[in-house]
């Protein structure tokens, strides 16, 4: 017995003795650089350590027998060894392969900015409204960025070396055919729509995707809010109008409406602080609109937005042909657009996505040499349906690829005095995209696009292709090439339908480095253009030109607490041989060096936020009649010099969450002359300059917020 | 004989299930003790890597375990501070992302509990940092669901009341902020925290003298 109970005893010894074993090591990566955080564990056990910041680790293990030694570290690939634990102390080396999603994160994003609130972008929709010398508007915000020109004096976004009209906006996929204010001589006008609408916006400067069309330079894509959170209305009043809006959530949560309109009138303002051109109709503006997004399903998503506006703006200045004389401008607008989008996915491959769209905007423009001239009138109506369609579907793990179609009817009147000349148009495009991952680190994009118009007669294709290559999780390196068609200014056409489309080739490389809290980026880009359009000596294709530059972009929200700055320089090398030119030169519209810093400044114990923006650009060419032809664009304007200022103030009023605005526009007072017009002799020039130095903004903005907190606690 | 035996195998046998549970008991009592040091670590200079260590030895004991909630509640606990105090705003995700995946295996174990919903609520607040202007809205309101969702399972959870505190105290009045509610909230968790009694030793029980510290500051 006794015996009996000393074996049992004796037996057990080797598990009560409780042998230790020492293990140690070495974490690397496969650069053999050290790897600080891993997690090295015998399985099954509590045994084991951390890796230190040499990537060292040494712990000593119970453990006895052959055991897998299991190593994991975030972004890495998990490690599992043997090893065989019998007293003798272990000494490992171990090598961790990067995590394959880590380096599958590869983007397009040659030529592309992009302010949405998805984690790695370079701006939030929020910083659009908060850009000092922008109000709120989102062309004027994205001017602070690379490759777009500081063009005071036309409206519409000039980029790399391109005019307004080769920049175009779409909304949910769909094209806007006049998402600015109609066009006033010698003056810029705002966008029509609120950067509140949308949930990401998306600058791009070249290189884009083939479901965009008819955009020779640029294409500014809108995506617009999905359901809001919580029912809320607002309402704000400024030195320049009022607006009311309304947001109701249903209680499912399953759809939204809303409705909002405002009333902006100028005249206060212009009282108060001098205009240049005398004003005949002071600026007022009725703007109203509606919204409806219906969750369809678990996946789709029904939203329709409808927009109304009807304004009205009159001036006169000196006239530069008859001194003594003064020139009237008047113009009543009215605009409509809708849009219709629904967005579902069909299976476990496909999604779909579909649009419809109706605008129609018509001016009526009073042009007149008071008493020396019959006064002419214009009348310009423009109407646009079109349906767009888009299958995609993923193709194994990290390739997709995207069919669509599209169909635009467009009807363009214009009337000056009794002429007419109408046109329509019968567009159609079809496009497919397919995102292929070459490799781990590696993604490329090809499509292409066929477009045909029936007022041109003729079809084209359009291939484009870009490669993203990721460096490490903060870096990559982008490359794009694309052709791009444009149908000429509406105004061309409507005379001459003997035309062809204008071309543009776009090459772009870019380095990105993109982190939570900075962003660094260099681009450089060449852009051929083909059959602009010429008007001397007749109409026709002929117009060429190029444009090439270097652009550097810095944000940066780490370095100093609470601000937020970023930095855009752009250089532009760029000629054209088009319109009246008698050779090829650098067009009016394109400076050589562009620079912007944004500056923002958040002040937490008074909640307010301080703006500054300056910008500066190098003069630009402006043609002088007086001088000999060779001369052709030879004298520059001064340098562009300007800072904004904004300050923001947030408190509650009651219960409302209310901001208050104050924003200058060129503080200093600088006198900025973007070019200057002359009279057909030669004998006398203008100016071409703001309508008044500086522009000052005062409001308060303030949103009531049904707060359904505990509804939502209490449905769950 | 063979009774004798047999009842020094059963009782052996007992011995070893009470020697894993007891292992499992050390381990968990010595980590826990180690958070403090953490703690005490990071205030005196900076330095988090006591966090990490702890949070990889929670987590080895937790897939040792398999199927205890607490390991992995200090696990998320470990990471959800390095979130909260890493002052890279960069690596704020990931330390959040790790703590949430920790917090989803404990509330897998453990669904409807309180302490960990708390926890939940708080990976929500350390996101905020990154970009609080527009981070602010979406991940304070998950926090603050989450919060009441946690009083709704234990109206006696302390840790319910300074973390609503905490929340309210650290807003700006404009955003809904309030120090005299906080102040409250302080007051209503130091009551709870006098008569709260984990379910065991193993289970969360923190946050007594940071209320008191926060009140404190409070006029």
């Amino acid at each position: 017995m006794k015996l009996l109970l000393l074996l049992l005893i004796a037996g057990s010894l080797p598990v009560l003795l409780h042998a230790q074993t020492t293990v140690s090591g070495q974490i690397t990566d496969a650069k053999k650089r050290p790897l600080a955080g891993a997690n090295i564990a015998v399985q099954d056990s509590y045994d084991g350590a951390t890796s230190s910041k040499d990537g060292h680790f040494s712990f000593t293990t119970t453990e006895t027998g052959d055991k897998f030694l299991l190593i994991t570290l975030n972004g890495y690939q998990p490690l599992q060894i043997k090893i065989s634990l019998n007293g003798k102390a272990e000494n490992v080396v171990l090598i961790m392969k990067q995590a394959a999603n880590e380096l599958r994160l590869v983007t397009i994003s040659a030529g592309t900015f992009e302010a949405s609130s998805k984690t790695n972008t370079v701006l939030k929709p929020l910083d659009i409204a908060t850009t000092a010398g922008a109000n709120a508007d989102i062309v004027s915000a994205l001017k602070t960025l690379p490759g777009a020109q500081q063009i005071g004096d036309k409206t519409g976004l000039f980029v790399r070396g391109g005019t307004g009209y080769e920049t175009q906006t779409y909304i949910d996929g769909l094209l806007v055919r006049n998402p600015f204010f109609s066009e006033m001589p010698d003056l810029p006008s705002r966008g029509r729509f609120s950067p509140f609408l949308f949930k990401g916006t998306t600058f791009s400067s070249g290189g884009y995707s083939a479901a965009y069309g008819q955009a020779l330079s640029s294409a500014l894509i809108l995506e617009s809010n999905d359901l809001p959170d919580r029912s809320s209305s607002s309402v704000g009043i400024s030195t320049v109008g009022v607006n009311l809006g309304l947001q109701e959530l249903a209680k499912n949560k399953k759809s939204s409406y809303g409705v909002e309109a405002d009333y902006t009138n100028l005249a206060p303002y212009f009282k108060l602080v001098p205009q240049d051109r005398s004003t005949t109709i002071y600026p007022a503006f009725w703007n109203g609109s509606a919204n409806y997004r219906l969750k369809t399903s678990r996946t789709g998503m029904l939203k329709f937005y409808g927009y109304v506006s009807t304004n009205k703006l009159g001036f006169t200045r000196e006239s530069l042909e008859y001194p003594g004389y003064l020139e009237l401008f008047e113009l009543h607008n009215r605009s409509v657009y809708t849009n219709l989008t629904w967005k579902e996915k069909l299976d476990d491959n496909w999604r779909v996505d579909l649009g419809v769209s109706y605008s129609t905007n018509t001016d009526k423009i009073k042009l007149d040499t008071i008493s020396k001239r019959p006064p002419a009138a214009v009348n310009n109506r423009s109407d646009l349906s079109q349906f767009h369609m888009a299958f995609s579907r993923g193709l194994g793990n990290f390739s997709s690829l995207k069919l669509g179609a599209e169909y635009q009817y467009a009807v363009e009147n214009s009337a000056y005095n009794q002429y007419h000349k109408n046109y329509i148009d019968n567009y159609g495009a079809l496009f497919a995209e397919s995102e292929i991952s070459l490799a781990p680190r590696l993604l490329a994009r090809v499509g292409a696009r066929a477009e045909h118009s029936t007022v041109l007669d003729k079809t084209v294709l359009a291939p484009r292709a870009s490669l993203g290559y990721k460096l490490d999780q903060y870096a990559q390196l982008s490359m794009a090439y694309g052709e791009y068609y444009e149908k000429p200014e509406p105004d061309f056409i409507r005379w001459d339908r003997q035309l062809n489309y204008m071309r543009a080739t776009h090459y772009i490389a870019t380095y990105q480095k993109l982190a939570t809290n900075y962003t660094f980026r260099a681009e450089v880009f060449y852009k051929k253009y083909h059959h602009l359009m010429k008007t001397i000596p007749d109409t026709s294709n002929g117009g060429t030109g190029y444009a090439r530059g270097a652009e550097i972009f810095w944000r940066d929200k780490k370095t100093f607490k609470n601000v937020d700055y970023w930095v855009s320089y752009s250089f532009l090398d760029t000629h054209r041989q088009y319109l009246d030119f008698p050779k090829s030169v650098q067009p009016n519209f394109a400076a050589t060096h562009t620079l912007s810093v944004v500056y923002k400044q958040y002040i937490p114990k008074i909640t307010s936020t301080i703006g500054v923006t300056y910008s500066f650009a190098t003069g630009r060419p402006y043609y002088n009649p007086t001088l000999p032809v060779t001369e052709f664009m030879s004298q520059h304007t001064k340098p562009y010099n300007t800072i904004g200022f904004s300050a923001n103030y947030l408190t509650t009023i009651r219960k409302a969450f209310t901001v208050f605005v104050f924003t200058v526009t060129n503080i200093t007072g600088n006198n900025l002359v973007y070019n200057y017009n002359y009279s057909t002799d030669g004998q006398r020039r203008q100016e071409v300059t703001p309508n008044a130095p500086r522009f000052f903004f005062l409001g308060m903005f303030m949103s009531f917020g049904i707060d359904r907190r505990q509804e939502v606690i209490d449905n769950q | 004989m063979k009774r004798i035996l047999f009842s020094l195998l059963l009782s052996s046998s007992v011995w070893a299930v009470q020697a894993q549970d007891a292992k499992y008991v050390a381990a968990m009592t010595k980590n826990i003790a180690l958070i403090d040091s953490a703690h005490i670590k990071y205030f005196a200079n900076a330095d988090l890597s006591l966090f990490e260590t702890e949070a990889n030895a929670f987590e080895r004991i937790a897939t040792a375990e398999k199927d205890k909630w607490q390991p992995y509640y200090f696990a998320a606990y470990c990471q959800v501070m390095e979130a909260l105090y890493v002052k890279d705003k960069d690596k704020v995700d990931g330390w959040a992302d790790k703590a949430s995946l920790n917090v989803d295996k404990a509330l897998s174990f453990s669904p409807d509990n309180s302490e960990i919903l708390c926890l939940q609520s708080l990976v929500a607040t350390s996101r905020i940092s990154v970009d609080p202007m527009t981070r602010g809205l979406p991940y304070g309101k998950e926090a603050a669901v989450l919060l009441e969702k946690a009083k709704k399972l234990n109206a006696a959870n302390p840790r319910v009341y300074m973390l609503q505190g905490q929340s309210l105290y650290y807003t700006p009045e404009q955003f809904g902020g309030s120090k005299v509610k906080a102040k409250e909230l302080f007051e209503t968790a130091l009551k709870q925290f006098a008569s709260f009694k984990p379910a065991t030793n193993l289970d969360p029980n923190w946050g007594e003298a940071y209320t008191k510290h926060l009140l404190s500051t409070i006029k």
